[in-house]
């Protein structure tokens, strides 16, 4: 059996009085490409929030590589994550978002070279290097010397991607990567992930509306539905064949807003 | 349609002609108003340079998580929003002294400009920084940016473009409350008018010029901060 990288136990997250995580349980193996699917509002992108500590959770434990990410162990119990944890933790995850937020007063090199300098305290020339071999894997190459605001959503989103990778992440998350896209452009970006999915051994945690994209890249989809995993498994069971109603319905939906 | 030379000339020879008719005592209080400009740039440049530095550490200190940092930042942008500039001055160049304290009128100039000017300049900071999109801090998070470097890299920078406009005006506000100084003695321009005034009672001419050079400064600081938002601005495109 592959092994277990990422593991929600029981993760319960609520907006005030609103419960959009209801003790949910998801267990990725190492290398596994999962594909959220799920109606708006179903608490999709909280799930990666959560994964990235952008969201604290009120109950539950998330492991990676079997190590407790939102606690950590003292004196053999588990308390709340100190910052250093979290900062240790994180050095595994990188997530690409629906909006990219690149910085928009650096350059596209700048971009991808001054984290890994301040974050992992690698030399600035090995940072280049490596950032520059990334640029031209996403087909950036050419645009080094370029402002975000100078490029297109796909361009943008390829250089977000670039610098995402340029942190040596083990684990990759990417939130609509294609949602804020022109539909012209989607394709670049999709090819990029895909080789990602593919010639890599990243493990990757997706949400997307593109059914047929998830469908061709993913091991397995999850749909999702108000807060919990109504079914999942491989895209030709869950999205071919469905079992459940309220997925029939939603591929209907998505089928049909085509 | 062409015109001629001297159509432009003629009326240009006459506004010559009628401002030195109106204008010639000029040479009479000019040297003393430039003495006074002199005494209101040395106030003033210090006072900007020191202000700016002020409303940052003010700025940053009251969004900081250290709460006593929070509460010393709030103190003194309360105070000195609260009271008036002048009552600043007298405070410290009067009032000081009572309690041993004696500053010499140009550093007590210097202090109360600055520190009046800062408390609005902290506020300013404070909200070009709220303004930062949510999106850059967790892209900060999300590459493990050291708290650091993810203000001095990342936040600060796209927060001190938007603040230009704003702290151009403040600064603008600043040069002309420099007028005050003359509070604590100091013959700044303004004070340098008002003596010339009294000494050769060319009220008109003394004012407009006072005018004019309150104007220019204010028009140095814009064209400053305009040309600053020019550069930084040119490779941020919209947001
Ligand atoms: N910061 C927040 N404060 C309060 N409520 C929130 C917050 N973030 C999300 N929610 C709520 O939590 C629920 C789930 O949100 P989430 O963004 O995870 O949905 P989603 O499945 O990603 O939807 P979409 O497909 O529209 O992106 C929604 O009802 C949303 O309104
Ligand atoms: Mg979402």
């Amino acid at each position: 059996m592959a092994n277990e990288k990422i593991r929600f136990e029981g993760v319960t997250k609520r907006f005030g009085a609103l419960t959009v995580l209801d003790k949910l349980d998801l267990s990725i193996n190492d290398g596994e490409v999962v594909t959220i699917i799920g109606p708006s509002g179903s608490g999709k992108t909280t799930v990666l929030r959560c994964l990235m500590t952008l969201e604290s959770i009120e109950d539950g434990l998330i492991r990676i590589d079997g190590e407790p990410l939102n606690k950590m162990e003292s004196e053999g119990r588990l308390v709340p994550a100190s910052n250093a944890h979290l900062r240790r933790m994180r050095l595994k995850l990188g997530m690409v978002f629906q909006s990219f937020n690149l910085f928009p007063h650096l350059t596209v090199l700048q971009n991808c070279v001054e984290p890994p300098i301040f974050a992992l305290g690698v030399t600035r020339d090995e940072a280049r290097s490596r950032a520059q071999e990334l640029l031209d894997m996403v087909g950036m190459g050419d645009k080094q010397a370029h402002y975000p605001a100078q490029l297109s959503g796909g361009q943008q989103q390829r250089v977000a991607i670039a610098r995402t990778l340029a942190m040596q992440p083990e684990i990759l998350v990417f939130d609509e990567p294609t949602s804020a896209l022109d539909p012209e452009t989607i394709e670049e970006v999709t090819s990029v992930i895909r080789s990602l999915a593919v010639k890599h051994s990243y493990t990757m945690l997706m949400v997307t509306h593109q059914i047929a994209f998830a469908h061709d890249i993913s091991d397995r989809i999850c749909f999702f539905d108000k807060g919990r995993i109504v079914e999942q498994g491989p895209p030709a069971a869950v999205i071919d064949a469905p079992t459940e109603a309220r997925t029939q319905q939603f591929l209907r939906k998505v089928a049909q807003a085509r | 349609m062409s015109r001629s030379p001297i159509a432009i000339l003629v009326p240009l020879a006459f506004l010559a002609g009628l401002y030195f008719a109106v204008f010639s005592s000029v040479a009479q209080f000019l040297p003393a108003l430039l003495n006074g400009l002199t005494v209101t740039v040395s106030v003033a440049v210090p006072s900007i340079l020191l202000a700016y530095a002020i409303s940052l550490l003010a700025g940053l200190g009251r969004l900081s998580s250290i709460a006593p940092l929070r509460w010393v930042s709030v103190v003194y942008i309360e105070v000195f929003r609260g009271v008036s500039l002048l009552v600043v001055l007298f405070w410290l160049y009067f009032v000081l002294p009572e309690f041993g304290l004696t500053l010499s009128a140009y550093t007590a100039a210097l202090l109360g400009v600055s520190l009046n000017a800062g408390a609005y300049g902290a506020e300013i900071v404070r909200g070009a920084v709220r303004a930062e999109p949510k999106g850059q801090y967790e892209a900060c998070v999300t590459l493990n940016m050291p708290p650091l470097r993810k203000y001095a890299r990342i936040i600060l920078p796209q927060a001190l473009v938007i603040a230009i406009p704003a702290m151009t005006n403040m600064t603008i506000e600043l040069l002309k409350g420099t007028a005050l100084v003359s509070a604590v003695t100091l013959v700044d321009l303004t004070a340098a008018g008002v003596r010339q005034n009294q000494l050769t009672y060319r009220t008109v001419e003394i004012f407009s010029v006072l005018a004019l050079i309150y104007f220019c400064l204010a028009q140095i600081v814009r064209f400053s901060g305009a040309r600053l938002e020019h550069v930084f601005n040119r490779h941020l495109g919209e947001r």
